[in-house]
């Protein structure tokens, strides 16, 4: 039987790993080499690199951030932020990441869903939607809509019907990020995920808002998630991966313990 | 040398270094003389199995493949190097290598909460006792990437099975000099490099 996955999202910015807290105020925790072995070691499924760097001709740190990860670290990772191309992914490709998530470029330019998923295949490439709360309204159906830039740009397109739209360009997983629920550690936006994850037929994964074990036992039943994404948890040292893992375990939730 | 077959899938390097991880050097090829010069031959593969057959053909890979396997030496399929080591694949409607008879087919559960692409960790049973799993303990799990699975004609040439929604596909499929994993050992931490350091002392 397949196990949920938890996934541990490090922002990088600059090559240095930062947590940001409703995308404002980022402050350095450390080396996400080193971190990322650490997590690795600990019994982590999969590592996500969200790569915040505000200069494009920065970019090139984390490639060499990637190459470093990738001879140390032998789970699948993925890298997000500033993908904008083809090329783009496949640069990190070669570096050695598993996967890369389309953000913020996708919405602007849906095809960039298709030619990833044409060019490095459909597993490999990661839809990522930031999604704010709306009232529901005829443009709005789901009552949840596509933002960009951090969650600070509305798109006026609808979460859901982006996420099936992101299904049928090629998308092989989806990573369904709260702006809302992002930096709270209150939990994650349960019905959200539970709405994306019952109307497509890829893995779904949970992001925004883990504070506590029983959001993840949550968001992994109830929400129906496949995957669920931490940062600040384990971050900051309050809790670690292999006992989060321990306590959904006992909580009767397939997770894969030995490593 | 150990050769990996470079066919533009992707994910050679991530064999390549997993391999190093385990003391094992690799050299990455695309050449047919290489590949049937090579004393272990590993044969990877991320995408789809549909442009890895078009491009292993017009590359002449294809034959040296099926030549290398012949000549006894030891073969590592991978995902898609599993997949294609079959007679033929439902993606693309494909003809493959034929070096194990069945063939493949795509995920199709009536149940729709039961995902397509499998992504994630599982647990491997092995059906038998072979030199290349003396290390993997029953309930160990290891990374999966896939939407099509292998359905061997012969059950003898299943050597580890696992479970997903309602079926029990083929994991790893035990050949003579051949194994082939629809996992990737390379991304399953300790249990995939404990696979691939077996493959490095393998003789068979």
């Amino acid at each position: 039987m397949l196990s949920k996955r938890i996934i541990a999202c490090l922002d990088v910015r600059d090559g240095k790993l930062a947590k940001s807290v409703r995308f404002v105020d980022t402050r350095d925790i450390g080396d996400p080499v080193s971190r990322a072995r650490e997590y690795y070691e600990d019994g982590l499924d999969e590592l996500v690199f969200y790569d915040i760097t505000a200069s494009s001709s920065a970019r090139n740190i984390m490639l060499d951030v990637v190459r470093q990860v990738a001879k140390q670290v032998y789970i699948p990772f993925s890298v997000g932020g500033g993908i904008r191309t083809v090329e783009d992914a496949g640069k990190l490709l070669w570096a050695g990441a598993e996967k890369v998530n389309v953000n913020s470029a996708a919405v602007q330019r849906p095809e960039l869903i298709a030619e990833c998923a044409h060019a490095i295949g459909t597993q490999n490439t990661v839809l990522s939607m930031d999604i704010l709360k709306v009232e529901t309204s005829r443009d709005f159906p789901s009552g949840y809509e596509v933002v960009i830039h951090g969650g600070r740009k509305p798109m006026g397109i609808d979460a859901l019907a982006w996420a099936l739209k992101g299904e049928e360009l090629g998308a092989g997983e989806l990573v369904v990020n709260s702006i809302d629920a992002d930096g709270t550690r209150e939990g994650y936006e349960i019905n959200l995920t539970r709405m994306i994850a019952e109307a497509v037929s890829i893995p779904v994964i949970a992001s925004g808002g883990a504070g506590r074990p029983e959001h993840l036992l949550e968001v992994l039943t109830e929400g129906k998630a496949d995957a669920a994404l931490i940062a600040s948890m384990v971050h900051y040292g309050d809790y670690t991966v292999s006992g989060l893992k321990s306590w959904l375990h006992e909580h009767g939730v397939k997770v894969r313990l030995r490593y | 040398m150990p050769v990996i077959v470079d066919y533009a899938a992707g994910n050679v390097r991530s064999v390549q270094r997993a391999c190093q991880r385990v003391g094992m050097e690799a050299e990455i090829s695309a050449s047919p003389e290489v590949v049937l010069a090579a004393d272990k031959l590993i044969f990877p593969g991320v995408g789809s199995a549909e442009s890895a057959v078009d491009t292993l053909k017009a590359r002449g890979l294809d034959e040296a493949i099926v030549q290398y396997y012949a000549s006894g030496k030891p073969l590592l399929g991978i995902c898609i190097g599993l997949q294609i080591a079959l007679e033929h694949t439902e993606e693309g409607n494909k003809t493959c290598l034929g070096i194990v008879e069945g063939a493949c087919e795509r995920f199709d559960f009536t149940d729709r909460s039961i995902k397509v692409p499998h992504i994630g960790w599982n647990e491997v049973t092995p059906e038998r006792s072979h030199p290349m799993l003396a290390d993997i303990r029953s309930g160990d799990e290891f990374y999966f990437v896939h939407s099509y699975f292998a359905r061997p004609l012969h059950k003898e040439d299943v050597l580890g099975t696992t479970d997903y929604g309602d079926v029990t596909f083929c994991s790893i499929i035990g050949r003579d000099n051949l194994i082939a994993t629809q996992f990737h050992p390379e991304k399953s931490g300790e249990p995939g490099l404990k696979l691939l350091a077996a493959f490095k002392c393998w003789n068979v």
